[in-house]
């Protein structure tokens, strides 16, 4: 049952990603242009998402439990790092060079175009150097990514 | 200023409510936040138990196409970048969201329905480096 929800939330937040026009790399480059010929859709994308998802995350703070009984993993991170700033920074300059994120990336793989196989592939590589640089920094013990840490 | 002629406010709403419920089943079924990047990072550090249900978030993503094309044409996919930027952008965006802890998902749509700082930073961080990127890159060096 958990698998299954777990396919369909990604299912839905892919068709999602499909429809309001994320995975448009060109659609995206057209929405970070604001010097340009600005397209502000994808903002509307935002506040859809979020109308819905700020529910749903008021009642998992009420809860201790998900609905199907396994814990509520919500990350208790407050501090605000270099890390962090750091890698979004990073994150900026790759989502602004070709107009694609990690959601639409593997969305676009799905489509079956050649280049969005290419993408992951290369997130995936650096997605590897980072868990490379992460074991030789503390080669003992692995530490957990912030976000990860669970209440 | 504005491009009226790709302005499409209501697919992107209608959208961003699917995206929204993806993520609320995610919370509310599984305990988990719908943020992309850490829920891939997690399988290259898989753990005992905490595999599975990734895997199955991540198929749903990509089979979201399939689904999709049963109902209708898939919208337009316009990728412009050749593939030397594309494989570098690719290895800053997976670096990135890893190090920093987050996507546009994660931080983005969770992070800001959460009301979290970190998660604000974050989002604010990478789209007016995105905004940045783009600037300097068809309007300071003229590539398209």
């Amino acid at each position: 049952m958990a698998l299954f929800s777990a396919w369909m939330a990604g299912l839905i937040f892919g068709l999602g990603l499909l429809v309001s026009g994320m995975t448009n790399p060109a659609k995206v480059l057209g929405f970070l242009d604001v010097a340009g010929a600005w397209d502000p859709s994808l903002a509307f994308v935002m506040v859809g998402a979020i109308a819905v998802a700020a529910v749903s995350f008021q009642v998992s703070r009420t809860r201790t439990r998900s609905l199907l009984g396994l814990p509520i993993n919500l990350p208790t991170a407050r501090h605000i790092d270099r890390r962090l700033v750091v890698g979004s920074m990073l994150f900026g300059i790759g989502w602004g060079l070709a107009g694609i994120c990690p959601g639409p990336a593997l969305v676009l793989m799905g489509s079956g175009i050649l280049k969005g196989v290419v993408f992951v592939m290369a997130m995936l590589a650096g997605m590897g150097l980072f868990e490379r640089l992460e074991r030789q920094r503390r080669p003992e013990s692995p530490v957990p990514i912030p976000e990860n840490k669970t209440r | 200023m504005f491009d009226m002629s790709h302005f499409t406010p209501l697919s992107a709403l209608l959208g961003g409510l699917l995206i929204g419920t993806g993520a609320a089943l995610l919370i509310l079924f599984n305990g988990r936040i719908a943020g992309i990047s850490g829920i891939v990072g997690g399988l290259l550090r898989p753990m005992a138990g905490d595999v599975t249900w990734r895997v199955a978030f991540v198929l749903g993503l990509v089979m979201a196409p399939l689904l999709y094309r049963l109902i209708a044409p898939l919208p337009e996919l316009q990728i412009d970048a050749g593939y030397p930027l594309l494989i570098g952008a690719g290895i800053l965006v997976g670096v990135g969201t890893r190090y920093g802890s987050g996507c546009t998902s994660g931080h983005g749509v969770c992070g800001l329905s959460r009301l979290s700082p970190r998660s604000t930073v974050a989002t604010v961080v990478f789209m007016g480096v995105g905004f940045i990127t783009v600037f300097v890159i068809r309007h300071l060096l003229g590539v398209n």
